[in-house]
């Protein structure tokens, strides 16, 4: 019998069967969304596959009922465990008037609900940064003390927008989770052409917190340095930089062609090391999943991605006149 | 009634807000201890402590952006650029994020978050104290923007700035804060935003104006009065949206419009101005719409010589406000 | 000499500051760039140094005084005579007004102005004729005629201001002076001045104080002493607008008819007297003559019309429009249908029309709606009229009056009772063969009255 590191790690049997889940769900919103882009059904896709480890892992670590989120455009991970659902997300794909993102204005992958008290973003990158450092700062004020996470890829931690945050953060000794998604590339450009640094998680002694590299495909890995941090934020300790270490399996988005800037080779060998089929493997080890259920998870989510595609397809549009409503509060 | 000084007006402002809603928090370079260069923020971190007058690093887009989380979170943030001409790096947050953010989230978050900042010329400021930047705003809907000329205005315009639920550019002239004094109620009023103002009444010419050329162009009223020249003078107070209905029944109270702004003449809100007096008012007009503006170089200079040359007076604006009446 | 020493300006945004303590008094020696005081200001604590070396001769300021930039504090003697520079030159103001009046070159002074004009000639009014949009608005809602205006504006631009003054002063001008007024549309220039003299029984009011500018139009109109003003009412300028309207609208042409009317005559006149007894009001010629023209319209129906652009209506309903000059204005009430009417019908309307004219009981539904006009012209002793089309009607005929003349019948020589017939018709929608024939149609009908004719 294998370890079992969940429960090492404070995970129950049921949440990391959740997480699995969560992972298994994401995965397949996102094939379908691939699908429906190629079958010219949806305009756009960005992708979240090979991240799903580090997205859920780290979104299970906060207390996401009274925690925010402010995430980038790749954590539908993230945002579902957070409480969205796959109908949300085929709706904002399909940029129909009932996405709760957004009402069909923005493209998909700028989540935002604040029922779910996940920030709305944008499309500039590492804007959400100071975002959340503010809502860190302004949950300080009102005395609710909420942990803030907020995540952006490699690339992205070079804007100034994310050192500004980490200083602030630093200063103000701010509780928010600074959570870099490496997966090695911002669009074509690679790592070795965007850090100077050999790990993004090197930067936080600039900015006086920790920061810590980590296995971002392992969920377990991931939640575990991501509570740590929670807690320590919860303590009143400050800021944490994690950098969890993942791959992006698909193109940056429907609009990229992956073939010019990389093998074919690499994406295989780093397909082998899916994170999905990797905790799937464990916890069939320690005699969570059998066939049969994984058999049943993956019908149960299949079954979910298809109510929502059927759904979100006949949904109505957004009346046009209604885009001249809510520049201002009225 | 007080008489007060522009910049202890927002002050008052500023202390008036806070100790009415504790969401209201101050955030810039300097504010806290120092008071704010221009001491602008005075006595205020004595008042409500450091929590709440934030000392912040020296970093604009993080002083934009942390403020926009905050205002997301449900404050109520008083961000300050030192100096208009630094508001650059925030532009991205301001433009970007703090403007859409309603928008974008079909009415589901919104950021009611106020940056005030000082701008203008004539304190030897030289290209990067003397700026106008407000032009570079006018068109960015899901943002306000406004100048207020007048301590009264100013007071009451920032307060209302402060509760309106969506982000306010607030423009400050800088000369005006120790010069320009006027009467200041001590009661909590509130001047609405989005409202041109008629500071004189004339049927002669029409005068639009705003921050210290307004000024200016009141002096000259009082001065061409005795020739027999009245001249109407409107203070736009918000530079965006226009009060398109003031700035229109204006015009058509005299048919001669003239348009002062120390802003560059080209792409300034002028041309804004013009052109929707000349689509509103055509058969009212009985004199091509004038605008008397800042020169179109990059910025006011340093050596008097040339910051006087840049700088509009009291008498340039005399002399155009006479030729318009003539015509 | 001593020379003045003022506050000089001591930070960005600072304009006034305090003396905290003067470092010297009067008779201490100093030299340049010493300092001479302590000021305190809202931003910082300074000291001002002296501009010049002297001897300071009189401290003007006192110490605790808030003084703004550019006051004087002190007096500080120099040797010699050279005055040393100021650190604070006072601006020079430098405006000049130009406000002179040039000389009014006319004998006369022109009317009362608030600003005087570019008196001495049509060459200054460069801009005289460039309109804004807004002068032009209000001179179309007011029916001003534009070139009756003195501009005040740059180069002689008349301004909106000027047209609103106009406006003003019109609402406020002298009651009209009651003028002897001829039918105006059947006058010629000639037949105006031969008219008008007989009839002009009043000599026009001296107006003590004309309200209004005398007219420009392209020539200057001078007044020279012993001359009259006479103010232009509303009414009359609203004919004399739609005068030019018509004459600037229409080519007008003209023709006419000799018509013997010895039956006519002898027809009414033994019909007048029992006519007069039994329906109270005179029968005169007019209401044949209109019968003639409505039977002679529906056989030329195009008589009948009015130019619309791109088309010419034919109008169905023949609506006679009547001339009726009352004391100081013309009227042209309308008959509507005229051709149901029979002559005692046509009678009976033309008295009714003409008292309430007289009344001023006219209602806009008897002014309008005419179709084509007909013109008593002979009334008032005329012979031959050029009469102006009645916009938009096509024509207008007179009738002229009726004098005793030799004639040519069947190669002898007769006398006989004559009258022309004048037709004005736009050139637009008629031409002389129609008219011309609907003349002589007229012509046989007037002719073929006698004693078998039945007004009734």
């Amino acid at each position: 019998m294998a370890e079992n590191r969940h429960q090492a790690a404070g995970l129950t049997d049921e949440q990391v069967l959740d997480m699995y889940y969560t992972m298994l769900l994401a995965r397949k919103i996102d094939e379908r969304m691939w699908l429906l882009n190629r079958a010219g059904k949806i305009p756009f896709v960005i992708s979240c596959q090979g991240q799903e480890a580090a997205q859920v892992g780290a979104a299970f670590a906060f207390n996401r009922e009274t925690d925010y989120a402010c995430p980038y455009y790749r954590d539908m991970g993230v945002v579902l465990a957070f409480g969205m659902t796959a109908k949300d997300m085929m709706l904002s794909a399909f940029a129909k008037a009932e996405d709760p993102n957004s009402g069909g204005r923005q493209m998909p992958g700028h989540f935002g609900s604040r029922k779910h008290n996940i920030l709305t973003g944008s499309s500039p990158v590492t804007t959400q940064v100071p975002h959340a450092v503010g809502l860190a700062l302004a949950g300080r004020m009102d005395g609710k003390n909420p942990v803030v996470f907020t995540s952006f890829g490699e690339g992205s931690s070079n804007q100034g927008d994310f050192h500004e945050g980490a200083n602030f953060a630093g200063v103000h000794k701010l509780p928010v989770i600074f959570f870099c998604e490496n997966n090695k590339y911002a669009i074509s450009v690679p790592i070795t052409k965007q850090l100077a640094c050999k790990s993004v998680a090197d930067r936080a002694q600039g900015y006086g917190f920790p920061g810590v590299s980590i296995d971002g495909n392992d969920p377990i890995e991931v939640y575990k340095a991501t509570k740590e941090a929670v807690d320590r934020g919860r303590r009143g300790e400050g800021p944490t930089l994690i950098e969890a270490v993942t791959y992006r399996l698909v193109p940056h988005s429907s609009d990229d062609d992956d073939r010019s800037y990389r093998s074919r080779e690499e994406v295989e060998e780093a397909k082998k090391k899916d994170p999905i089929l990797r905790f799937s493997v464990y916890l069939r080890e320690v005699g969570l999943l059998t066939e049969e259920k994984e058999k049943e998870l993956n019908e149960q989510a299949a079954r979910e991605v298809d109510e929502a595609t059927e759904y979100a397809e006949n949904a109505p549009y957004p009346e046009p006149e209604s885009a001249l409503n809510h520049v201002y509060a009225e | 009634m007080a008489i007060i000084s522009y910049i202890d007006a927002v002050t008052q402002a500023l202390r008036e807000e806070m100790q009415r809603d504790r969401r209201v928090f101050i955030m810039g370079e300097d504010v806290g201890v120092r008071g704010g260069v221009f001491r602008a923020t005075n006595g205020l971190y004595e008042e409500f402590g450091e929590e709440r007058v934030i000392d912040a690093p020296l970093a604009e887009s993080a002083i934009a952006g942390v403020a926009i989380g905050a205002a997301a979170y449900g404050m109520r943030p008083v961000a300050e650029m030192q100096f208009a001409d630094f508001i650059m790096p925030a532009v991205n947050q301001i433009v970007s994020e703090a403007a859409k953010m309603r928008y974008r989230s079909n009415n589901d978050w919104h950021c009611p978050l106020v940056i005030r900042a000082p701008y203008g010329g004539g304190v030897h400021g030289a290209l990067y104290h003397s700026q106008s930047v407000e032009a570079m705003f006018n068109s960015t809907p899901g943002l306000k923007v406004v100048a207020p000329s007048t301590p009264y205005d100013v007071k009451g315009m920032l307060k209302a700035a402060i509760r309106d639920d969506d982000p306010v550019l607030f423009f400050e002239h800088k000369r005006c804060y120790r010069l320009i004094k006027g009467e200041v109620p001590e009661s909590d009023y509130t001047v609405p935003l989005g409202k041109a103002d008629i500071k004189r009444e004339g049927e002669d010419i029409t005068v639009i104006s705003y921050g210290l050329t307004l000024h200016f162009a009141l002096q000259a009223a009082e001065k061409l009065a005795e020739e027999g020249i009245n001249a109407h003078v409107l203070d736009l107070r918000t530079l965006y949206p226009l009060d398109k209905e003031s700035i229109v029944e204006a015009a058509r109270k005299t048919g001669k419009v003239l348009i002062i702004h120390e802003d560059n003449k080209e792409g300034g809100v002028g041309g804004e101005v013009a052109a929707v007096i000349a689509e509103e008012c055509l058969f009212d007009l009985d004199a091509p719409i004038k605008r008397l503006a800042g020169p179109d170089v990059p910025a006011m200079p340093y050596s008097p010589t040339l910051e006087k040359f840049f700088m509009l007076t009291p008498d340039k604006v005399m002399a155009a406000m006479r030729e318009l009446a003539e015509f | 000499m001593a020379t003045e020493v003022f506050m000089p300006q001591l930070g960005e945004s600072v304009t006034e500051g305090t003396i905290a303590k003067w470092l010297v008094k009067p008779g201490d020696k100093v030299k340049k760039y010493e300092p001479l005081c302590e000021v305190t200001t809202d931003k910082v604590n300074a000291e001002v140094p002296s501009t010049l070396e002297g001897t300071v001769a009189e401290l003007v300021a006192g110490e605790g005084d808030t003084l703004a930039v550019g006051d004087l504090i002190c007096y500080i003697e120099t040797e010699g005579g050279a005055a040393a520079a100021q650190a604070a030159a006072q601006p020079a103001n430098t405006q000049e007004t130009a406000s002179e009046m040039p000389a009014a070159e006319s004998p006369k002074t022109p009317v009362a102005s608030a600003r005087p004009s570019d008196a001495g000639g049509a060459a200054a009014k460069a801009a005289g004729k460039r309109y804004s949009p807004a002068v032009m608005r209000l001179a179309q809602e007011n029916n001003i005629d534009l070139n009756q205006l003195e501009g005040t504006g740059k180069e002689g631009r008349i301004t909106r201001k000027d047209v609103m003054s106009f406006i003003e002063r019109s609402r406020t001008a002298a009651q009209p002076v009651p003028q002897a007024e001829p039918a105006i549309q059947a006058v010629s220039a000639q037949q105006r001045t031969a008219t008008r003299q007989p009839t002009a029984a009043a000599e026009p009011e001296r107006v003590p104080e004309p309200s209004v500018r005398p007219a420009v139009g392209t020539l200057e109109v001078s007044v020279y002493p012993g001359d009259t003003e006479i103010p232009v009412t509303s009414v009359r300028k609203t004919i004399a607008n739609r005068m030019v309207q018509s004459k600037h609208d229409a080519p007008h042409a003209w023709t006419m008819v000799e018509v013997d009317m010895t039956n006519l005559v002898k027809l009414r006149n033994s019909l007048k007297d029992e006519f007069k007894a039994k329906e109270g009001f005179n029968l005169t010629f007019l209401p044949f003559f209109i019968k003639a023209v409505v039977e002679s319209i529906k056989q030329f129906p195009i008589m009948n019309s009015v130019w619309a652009g791109d088309k010419i209506i034919m109008r169905k309903n023949i609506n006679i429009s009547i001339a009726v000059a009352t004391d100081d204005a013309l009227f042209v009430p309308v008959i509507k249908d005229a051709d149901q009417k029979s002559i005692y019908g046509l009678a009976r309307a033309v008295d009714e029309l003409a008292a309430k004219t007289r009344q001023g009981k006219l209602s806009m539904d008897d002014m309008s709606g005419g179709t084509f006009t007909v013109n008593n012209t002979g009334s008032f002793g005329s012979v031959l009229s050029a009469p102006i089309i009645n916009q938009p009607q096509a024509a207008i005929v007179s009738m002229e009056s009726i004098v005793k003349r030799p004639v040519v019948i069947d190669d002898m020589i007769a006398i006989r009772d004559m009258a022309n017939l004048c037709l004005s018709l736009d050139h637009r929608v008629l031409d002389g063969l129609v008219c011309g024939r609907f003349l002589q149609s007229v012509k046989q009908k007037l002719e073929a009255y006698g004693s078998h004719t039945s007004i009734y």
